[in-house]
């Protein structure tokens, strides 16, 4: 079991400018409202902490709000969006829902599986850079198959472009560390 | 190609812009509506207007507004839903990122008709991109005086806020998504009370869907007499319709309401027939919750009418033999589609979607889900085939929430109209396993 | 006042009195079972649908039937509403299917379950459940946890009443325990290992309709069929003091709050009579009581059926007296 003072202990700051980002979304919500902000903040505290919420980002993300952390908790495992558990570097999520199904998104998450080398739906590429996961109708049916990295749509898929896609992200990467 | 009351210039280039939504005609209706109306005008003429919620209901929007408590001393809200989940839908998402001052045009209008000074697009989470585009809009309509305090000079204050939900469909019930906006779970709430009386931090609030808070514009700008004449009698005005499916050209259209099925499908304006020329196998009109239409009802009606994309006639023949226009998510099977599949593959989506607090759409979903999944696996048995219908029926109308009854009612449509190839699965396990999807198996359906 | 027939008989009760508190007032066979409902925790109803009726008729104003069945605990009743419960076919048919929804995931583990014999899911499955499933597919399974060191948590039994997270909202403004994901992996769990460790926690395991919650210090020690339930008090500085002790001979098994015929744990002054943990779980000791006498039991069929109250001659007589 984890205290409390390990887990503040433990707990990420967020720089000035995200702080001052939270504050302005909880200032939308009528004073005594702060939950309300709950979503944006997850959905910031996501992208700053890793891609991921681990207890100390969700109990962080408690204290910035003024709640319990069983509230986030309760919250965090409820929408599908939040990775409870950490991931590759960019996260794939194609949309396997009837209107992608029928265009053919079944075939486009096989391909994805095995061009990662991958055996299960979940599944991190052996070189950390790729996850694939499947989403629930993301609103793009008319442009299937597709899928989501980040906050980004890719529609129209075949597996060329998902050989393009992959190497798009790959060399993002690379610039971005180097 | 009828007329364009929503997407007349969504062509135009920089419409995302003030500017140029400006100069094309845009924000016209605050200036009407804050300068030569009173709220209530402004709710009369909607109501007059005969709008049906476009989100799925069909919910009459004036009448919605109309039961809007109006208590002493506490703040209303209007908080608008693009929380645009149902499978096959997303003309919301197109109408968002190709004109987002639309949107916020009638968010203004709508909220000094209700006497809101605060209030909210609840976009879903994944529409992130799309968010952003709309905060980018409600930006540049602070700047130019159509938000924030005394706009237009009138002494009506608004602000306008966006927030993102977080990956559930089930957000796009409406007091659903106000918890979710309360920063809790999207456990829908116990109805009464109602949102009018008590919604958002228990405050009377309205719910609209983004395009029926979009429709008021034109609604205030041409005046509800005009836009009576569009559509037909029992369904006003125009419709986005979110085509795809196998169809030959998919995407968003705007139909004036009483367009054929046929013309939609078909005509060269809109969807161009099915894709690589195969034929139609059968078609749900109105977002996967709706029952499924077996080829032979799609563009007539059980008794031989023509069927056009109308509240009306969408739902000639009740269940039996008709559907419902829905959302609008208009989605097309081309003949080599496997109907178990589908039906499996949207009672999975409802019992991920489920979210799990009452027990008949709980463990129902769920247990649909599981033997849809043997049934296309080749691993049923002809009793099943009963079983899920039995099991949908009590689903049905025992829920909090009409998630149960959306579960419900497409599993019960396939049952009803695609008996023979849920049974060809279970007669031919081999073949359903190695993806034949069962055609032969249906001599009753002529194509 | 406003009045309401309820399977032929008609009751006066106050206005925004809901169907299932004006069943109560009647009593008996009329009120419908409640799984998730809990009168002294605002906030519970409506999710479990056990208690689902009929409405023949809205109200005087308004007589059209209403086309669905409506959840008695949160529906308000209307003047000259008509209610059908046990008479309606339809409510006893949805009833068992809402039965057999409960039961299809749950593990029947009743032979190992302490709850038996005092379960409502048990009761229930006995008035409304029928003999075989039809359930074929593989039962979703948690493992047990202890949540605190006196309460065991086994998620396969939880029905989703949400009632602890209730109690739990009552009784702390710290909770630590609550209802994660969804759909049907939704589960009450704390998320991280944590203990529960509020004085009152141990009301999580007396508000909990199944075997879900169940004490730590009295599990597997003996069928509460076996156990004599007294009403005893004692001096206590956190709680009213206030309990039932369950004895074995001179053994002391367990302690729990005194519950009325539904269950719920009985209201005096308005305030409900929840107990502390320590006494609940470290005052195992006849000593420490002052014993008021039997406890009567009539709401379980196993718990009732021991006829632990034998006819007090005595006590008769000076009544008659009197």
């Amino acid at each position: 079991m984890i205290s409390t003072q390990e887990l503040q202990a433990k707990r990420p700051p967020f720089s000035t400018e995200k702080l001052e980002e939270v504050q302005g979304v909880i200032k939308q919500f009528p004073e005594g409202r702060q939950k309300s902000a709950i979503l944006r903040v997850l959905h910031i505290a996501e992208e700053e902490f890793g891609g991921w919420l681990s207890p100390e980002t969700m109990d962080y993300v408690a204290s910035l709000l003024n709640i319990q952390p069983i509230e986030v908790y309760e919250v965090a495992t409820f929408y599908t969006m939040f990775n409870l558990e950490p991931t590759g570097k960019f996260v794939f999520e194609v949309c396997r829902t009837g209107p992608c199904m029928l265009v053919g998104s079944d075939d486009i998450i096989e391909y994805i599986k095995n061009k990662l080398g991958i055996s299960k739906i979940g599944e991190t590429s052996a070189d950390g850079m790729f996850t694939l996961k499947t989403a629930e109708c993301l609103g793009a049916c008319g442009y299937g198959p597709m899928l989501q990295c980040g906050k980004k749509y890719h529609e129209y898929l075949t597996p060329e472009k998902v050989d393009a896609l992959m190497d798009e992200y790959r060399s993002k990467y690379s610039t971005e560390n180097n | 190609m009828g007329r364009k009351l929503l997407l007349e210039h969504i062509d135009v280039p920089g419409i995302e812009t003030f500017d140029v939504y400006r100069n094309h005609g845009g924000y016209k209706s605050v200036e009407k509506a804050l300068k030569t109306m009173s709220p209530q005008e402004v709710v009369e003429e909607v109501q007059k207007s005969a709008l049906k919620g476009r989100g799925g209901a069909g919910f009459p929007t004036g009448m919605k507004w109309s039961f809007l408590a109006k208590p002493e001393g506490v703040p209303r809200y209007l908080v608008c839903n693009a929380d645009e989940s149902e499978p096959g839908t997303f003309k919301d998402r197109y109408l968002m990122e190709k004109l987002p001052h639309l949107l916020i045009e009638g968010m203004i209008t709508s909220s000094y008709a209700l006497g809101a000074n605060t209030s909210y697009i609840y976009i879903r989470g994944e529409y992130y991109f799309i968010l952003e585009i709309l905060e980018k809009a409600i930006d540049e309509a602070y700047a130019k005086g159509f938000l924030g305090k005394n706009i237009l000079g009138s002494g009506y204050d608004l602000d306008l806020y966006v927030a993102p939900g977080g990956g559930a469909y089930i957000c796009g019930e409406e007091t659903a998504l106000l918890e979710s906006l309360e920063g809790k779970r999207g456990n829908p709430r116990m109805k009464p009370p109602f949102p009018a009386i008590k919604g958002l931090y228990g405050c009377p609030t309205v719910v609209n869907n983004v395009e029926s808070i979009a429709a008021v514009v034109p609604i205030i700008n041409i005046g509800a007499d005009e836009y009576l004449k569009i559509g037909t009698e029992k369904s006003s005005g125009t419709k986005l319709i979110s085509a795809c499916g196998n169809l030959a050209r998919p995407g968003v259209y705007e139909i004036e309401l009483g367009l054929s099925v046929e013309e939609f499908i078909y005509g060269d304006d809109w969807c161009r027939g099915i894709a690589n020329g195969k034929k139609i196998k059968a078609l749900i009109p109105g977002g996967s919750s709706v029952p499924i239409l077996p080829a032979h009802l799609i563009t007539k009606t059980a008794t031989g009418e023509t069927r056009y994309m109308s509240y009306e006639s969408l739902s000639d023949g009740g269940f039996a033999s008709g559907s419902m226009l829905g959302s609008g998510g208009f989605i097309a099977f081309d003949e080599d589609q496997c109907i178990v599949r589908n039906t499996w593959n949207f009672a999975r989506f409802y019992s991920h979607e489920s979210c799990g607090q009452c027990s008949p759409c709980r463990e129902g979903t769920a247990w649909m889900e599981k033997v849809l999944r043997r049934i296309e696996n080749g691993e049923g048995n002809m009793r099943d085939i009963d079983l899920l219908a039995d099991i949908n029926k009590k689903i049905e109308g025992n829920t909090i929430c009409p998630l149960g009854d959306a579960a419900a009612w497409p599993v019960a449509a396939a049952i009803r109209h695609f008996r023979e190839e849920f049974e060809w699965h279970v007669t031919h396990p081999q073949d359903a396993l190695k993806g034949n999807y069962g055609l032969l198996s249906m001599p009753s359906i002529t194509l | 006042m406003v009045k309401v027939t309820i399977d032929d008989i008609e009751i006066e009760v106050e206005e925004g009195t809901t169907i299932m508190n004006a069943a109560r007032m009647i009593g008996g066979d009329v009120v419908p079972p409640a799984m998730c409902y809990y009168s002294s925790l605002p906030g519970t109803g409506g999710k479990c649908r056990t208690c689902l009726v009929e409405i023949a008729a809205g109200s005087t104003k308004d007589p059209r039937p209403m086309p669905k069945l409506m959840v008695s605990c949160s529906t308000q009743v209307q003047d000259g509403m008509i209610v059908k419960n046990r008479t309606s076919e339809k409510v006893i048919e949805n009833r068992g299917a809402v039965v057999e929804f409960l039961l299809i995931n749950h593990p029947l583990d009743c032979p190992v379950c302490d709850q038996a014999g005092e379960c409502d899911l048990q009761d229930l499955g006995f008035s409304h459940g029928k003999a075989g499933t039809r359930y074929e597919e593989e039962r979703r399974t948690f493992d047990p946890i202890d949540i605190g060191e006196n309460i065991k948590l086994h998620m396969n039994r939880c029905i989703l009443c949400y009632r602890c997270v209730h109690v739990a909202n009552q009784l702390t403004d710290q909770r630590v325990h609550g209802a994660l994901h969804r759909g049907d992996h939704t589960e009450i769990s704390t998320y991280i290992e944590k203990a529960v460790d509020n004085d009152f926690s141990g009301n999580m395991i007396d508000v909990c309709p199944v075997g879900a919650l169940t004490d730590r210090t009295s599990r597997f020690k003996s069928r509460v069929w076996f156990l004599n339930p007294m009403n005893a008090s004692c001096e206590c500085t956190k709680c009213s003091g206030k309990a039932v002790v369950w004895m074995f001979g001179k053994q002391m098994y367990r302690v729990t709050t005194r519950q009325d015929k539904y269950g719920e744990v009985e209201v005096v002054d308005g305030k409900p009579e929840w107990i502390c943990n320590e006494c609940r779980f470290d005052k195992k000791d006849l000593s420490k009581w002052t014993i008021e006498g039997p406890r009567h039991i009539d709401r379980h069929s196993v718990i009732s059926q021991g006829h632990y109250e034998k006819p007090n001659p005595l006590k008769n007589a000076t009544k008659n007296i009197e």
